[in-house]
C-alpha cells in the first residue's frame, strides 16, 4: 500500500480514536484474491478521508463458520474475546469487508454484549455516493458494459441490503442486468453454512455451476459481489466454463476503485 | 323434527371430535421447549394480517397465487352460506338469511355462486398441475403415496362441496319458480341458472335433489372438518398464529444460545459464577428438543415445496429437501404424541427425530442461505431445525465431518477456518 494502514493499537498509543474500524476478516486477511478487495476498500477510505483504523493482529475470525457449523461454544469464544478486543478500544462503528462478519456483528454480538453500528462495505460506499464523496471518473470506464449483481446472502436475504451494492453500480453508466435469480430470490454461490470449508453432499452438480447458468443467461461480463466467499465460488465456477477472458468477478469496492483510477 | 335431531346429533359429535384431535394437536406442539414469542405484539399483528390474510408471500408465483386466491376468498366468505346452512338445519328453516336481508340477499346468493364456481375450476387446475402436468415442485422424495393423496383428497372434497352447493341451489331455484311449497323466491343463481335445464322437472324429484345436495354439503363440510387434523389442510387454521408467531429478527440472525454462554463465561472468567440453568442437550435429537414455535411450523406446513424448489442444495441433486425437514418434524411429533396416548407420558421408543426421519447428510447439506424461510408463504423456518441438529451432532457427539473439525481446530489455534498463522494476519498490507 502507498500510504500506511493504521492499526488501532498505533492509534492508542498516539491517543487518538478512529471515526471508523474497518474489519477485515479472515478472507479479507489471508485469500490472496480477497486481499486485494481489502487494500481497495483502504483506498477508497483514504481517498474520501474517512479516519479509519483496523485491528491487524488482534483481530480474529468472528465465529460464523463455527456457529452455522453447529459450533456454538467455539463461535462463543471467538465472540467474547473480540468483543473484549473492540471495547478495549473503545470502538463505536464498523465498516466490514464480508457480509458473513457483518452479520456476525451486527446481530449476533449483541446477545453477548457487543454493540457496535456495523456496515458493510457496499453501504459505506452508497453513503459516500449519496454524500456525493464517491463518483465514477478518472478511472476505467464501464460504460455499456452488461454488469450483474450477485446478492450474497447474509447480506440479501440475512439483512434486507438489496439497494446499497445496486447503488454502486449505477453510477457507472453500465448496463445493470438482474439475473433471473437476484435480490429475494437469489442462489447461494454454495459456499455459506460452512460449505466454504468442506467439500459440498454428493448431487448432480456444484451450486457454483448451477449459477453460472444464470449469469450466462444475463449476458453479463461482469459479476460484481461483496463477499469474499462469493468470488472464490465465481472465480472457480467462471473457470469450469473457460469464460475467464469473457466473464470478470468483481468486488463492489474494486469497481469503484477502477472506476475512480485509484 | 327428526331431520332437526339428526342435524344436532352429527353437529355436536363433529365438533366434539374435531375439538378433542385440535387439542392433541395443541398438546404435541406445547411438548417442545419453551421459546419466548411474546415482544412487538403491534408488529405481529401487523404480520400475520400481511403475510395470512393478505397473502404477501403467495405473489411470487402470480398463477398459483390467483388461484390460492380464489379458494381462500371463496372459502371464508362461503363460510356466511355454511352459518345460514347451520340456522337452517338447527331450527328447521329455509334460507333463513332471506327473511332478514331482502334485495341484499339476492346479491349474497349470487356472490357466493360465483365464488363457489371459481373455487370448483380453481381446484380443477391444481388437479392438473398435481397429476396432468406433474409440476415439479409436487414431486420429490418426501411425495410419497400420502401426502400425493392428501393433495388429491383435499381438491377433490372442495370440488364435490362446491357443485353440491350449486345443484342445490340449482334445484332450489327450479323450486321457487314452481312456487313449490316452503321454496319462497329468494336469492339469485347467476351460476347455477345453467345447471337448473339439467334437473328433472317433477317437483317431488326436485326436492330429493335439493334435500341430498344440502344434506351432502353440510355433511361434507363437518368431515372435511374432522379431516384437516390429520391433513397437511390445518394450514389454514395455523396459518394464522404461525404468521403471528414469527420470527422477526433479522433472517441472519441465528439463536443465542445461553446455555453456552454461561459455560463460555465461566471458561474465559473463572471468579463467574453461573446461574444454574435447567440441565438439557445441546441443540437436537428429538423433536421435543424443538422449540413450540418448530413445532407448530410442523403442522402449519402445507407441503407446497416453495422452499425445496429454491434450495440450492436441492437444485443441485443433494439430498436436502426443506420440505422434507419439516414433513419429518410433523411425523416424529405425530408418533411421539401417538405412544403418549397409548403408553403413557414416560415412553420412549428407540427412534430419534436425527436418524430415524433425517439423516446427517441432509443436515450437512445446507447453506444456510435462507432461501427456504424467504419462499414460505407462512412464515415457517425449517433452517433452524437444521441448525439446531447440527449443533447437537457437533457438541454432544463431536461427530462434524472431518473438513469442518479442522476448521474448528484452526479458528481455535490460530483465530482463522484456514491453517495461516495469527502473526500473519496484517501482511496484505504489506504488498501491492
Amino acid at each position: 500500500m502507498e500510504q500506511k494502514i493504521p492499526t488501532m493499537a498505533q492509534m492508542a498509543a498516539e491517543g487518538k480514536e478512529p471515526e471508523i474500524l474497518f474489519w477485515v476478516g479472515c478472507a479479507g486477511s489471508f485469500d490472496e484474491r480477497a486481499q486485494r478487495i481489502t487494500r481497495d476498500i483502504c483506498k477508497i477510505l483514504q481517498h474520501v478521508g474517512i479516519s479509519f483504523a483496523v485491528l491487524g493482529t488482534e483481530e480474529s475470525c468472528t465465529g460464523d463458520p463455527a456457529k452455522r457449523a453447529g459450533n456454538e461454544f467455539l463461535f462463543q469464544m471467538q465472540a467474547m474475546m473480540n468483543i473484549q478486543v473492540l471495547d478495549g478500544y473503545n470502538i463505536k462503528k464498523i465498516v466490514t469487508g464480508c457480509p458473513h462478519c457483518f452479520n456476525t456483528i451486527r446481530n449476533e454480538y449483541p446477545a453477548l454484549g457487543g454493540n457496535y453500528e456495523v456496515i458493510h462495505h457496499s453501504q459505506l460506499i452508497q453513503q459516500l455516493i449519496d454524500e456525493g464523496k464517491l463518483k465514477a471518473e478518472g478511472g476505467e470506464s464501464f460504460k455499456g458494459r452488461k454488469i450483474t449483481f450477485h446478492d450474497p446472502c447474509y447480506l440479501g436475504r440475512g439483512n434486507n441490503v438489496y439497494e446499497a451494492p445496486r447503488r454502486a453500480l449505477e453510477i457507472l453508466d453500465a448496463d445493470l442486468v438482474e439475473m433471473k435469480r437476484c435480490k429475494s430470490n437469489g442462489l447461494c454461490c454454495g459456499a455459506g453454512g460452512a460449505q466454504m470449508f468442506k467439500e459440498p453432499e454428493p448431487g448432480k452438480k456444484d451450486i457454483n455451476d448451477e449459477r453460472m447458468l444464470d449469469v450466462l443467461e444475463a449476458k453479463a461480463s461482469v459479476i460484481a459481489s461483496g463477499c469474499p466467499f462469493c468470488m472464490t465460488m465465481f472465480t472457480d465456477g467462471v473457470k469450469h466454463i473457460e469464460k475467464e477472458q469473457e466473464i470478470k468477478v468483481l468486488d463492489i469496492a474494486e469497481i469503484t476503485v477502477k472506476a475512480n483510477g485509484l | 323434527m327428526i331431520s332437526q335431531a339428526i342435524f344436532i346429533i352429527i353437529l355436536a359429535a363433529a365438533v366434539y371430535l374435531f375439538w378433542k384431535n385440535a387439542a392433541k394437536i395443541r398438546r404435541n406442539i406445547l411438548l417442545g421447549r419453551d421459546a419466548d414469542y411474546s415482544d412487538r405484539p403491534s408488529e405481529r399483528w401487523a404480520t400475520m394480517a400481511r403475510v395470512a390474510l393478505g397473502q404477501s408471500k403467495m405473489t411470487k408465483r402470480p398463477v398459483a397465487a390467483i388461484l390460492h386466491i380464489f379458494v381462500y376468498v371463496g372459502f371464508v366468505i362461503i363460510n356466511i352460506e355454511v352459518m345460514e346452512i347451520l340456522i337452517d338445519g338447527l331450527f328447521g328453516s329455509h334460507r333463513v338469511f332471506s327473511k332478514y336481508l331482502g334485495g341484499f340477499y339476492g346479491l349474497l346468493i349470487g356472490g357466493f355462486e360465483v365464488l363457489a364456481l371459481l373455487v370448483l375450476v380453481s381446484c380443477a387446475i391444481f388437479l392438473v398441475r398435481r397429476n396432468v402436468l406433474r409440476l415439479k415442485r409436487f414431486t420429490g422424495q418426501e411425495m410419497t403415496a400420502w401426502p400425493k393423496s392428501d393433495a388429491n383428497y383435499i381438491l377433490i372434497t372442495e370440488i364435490l362441496l362446491m357443485a353440491a352447493f350449486l345443484t342445490m341451489n340449482a334445484a332450489d331455484y327450479k323450486l321457487q319458480a314452481l312456487h313449490y311449497s316452503h321454496y319462497l323466491q329468494a336469492g339469485s343463481f347467476p351460476v347455477s341458472g345453467f345447471i337448473a335445464p339439467l334437473l328433472p322437472s317433477a317437483a317431488s324429484a326436485l326436492v330429493v335433489v335439493e334435500r341430498v345436495c344440502w344434506w351432502f354439503h353440510i355433511i361434507g363440510i363437518l368431515a372435511f372438518l374432522n379431516y384437516l387434523p390429520y391433513s397437511k389442510h390445518f394450514h389454514i387454521l395455523l396459518a394464522f398464529p404461525n404468521t403471528y408467531y414469527s420470527r422477526l429478527q433479522p433472517k441472519g440472525q441465528f439463536t443465542n444460545m445461553d446455555s453456552v454462554t454461561n459455560e463460555v463465561k465461566a471458561m474465559l472468567d473463572p471468579s463467574f459464577v453461573p446461574e444454574p440453568a435447567e440441565v438439557s442437550r445441546f441443540g437436537v435429537k428429538d423433536v421435543t428438543d424443538l422449540t413450540w414455535k418448530n413445532l407448530m411450523d410442523a403442522y402449519t406446513c402445507t407441503e407446497c415445496g416453495r422452499c425445496t424448489s429454491v434450495c440450492p442444495a436441492n437444485i443441485t441433486g443433494k439430498k436436502l429437501s426443506p420440505r422434507k425437514i419439516m414433513m419429518d418434524t410433523r411425523d416424529r411429533i405425530t408418533e411421539v404424541g401417538n405412544n403418549i396416548d397409548k403408553h403413557g407420558k414416560d415412553h420412549t421408543d428407540d427412534k430419534t427425530l436425527l436418524d430415524t426421519y433425517i439423516t446427517r447428510e441432509e443436515l450437512w447439506a445446507c447453506t444456510t442461505c435462507n432461501a427456504c424461510v424467504e419462499a414460505c408463504p407462512v412464515n415457517i423456518n425449517p433452517l433452524e431445525i437444521i441448525t439446531e441438529m447440527r449443533r447437537y451432532v457437533v457438541m454432544e457427539e463431536s461427530q462434524a465431518p472431518a473438513s469442518l473439525n479442522n476448521m474448528f481446530g484452526n479458528m481455535e489455534n490460530n483465530g482463522a477456518p484456514w491453517k495461516y498463522s495469527q502473526a500473519d494476519r496484517f501482511n496484505w498490507a504489506e504488498k501491492e
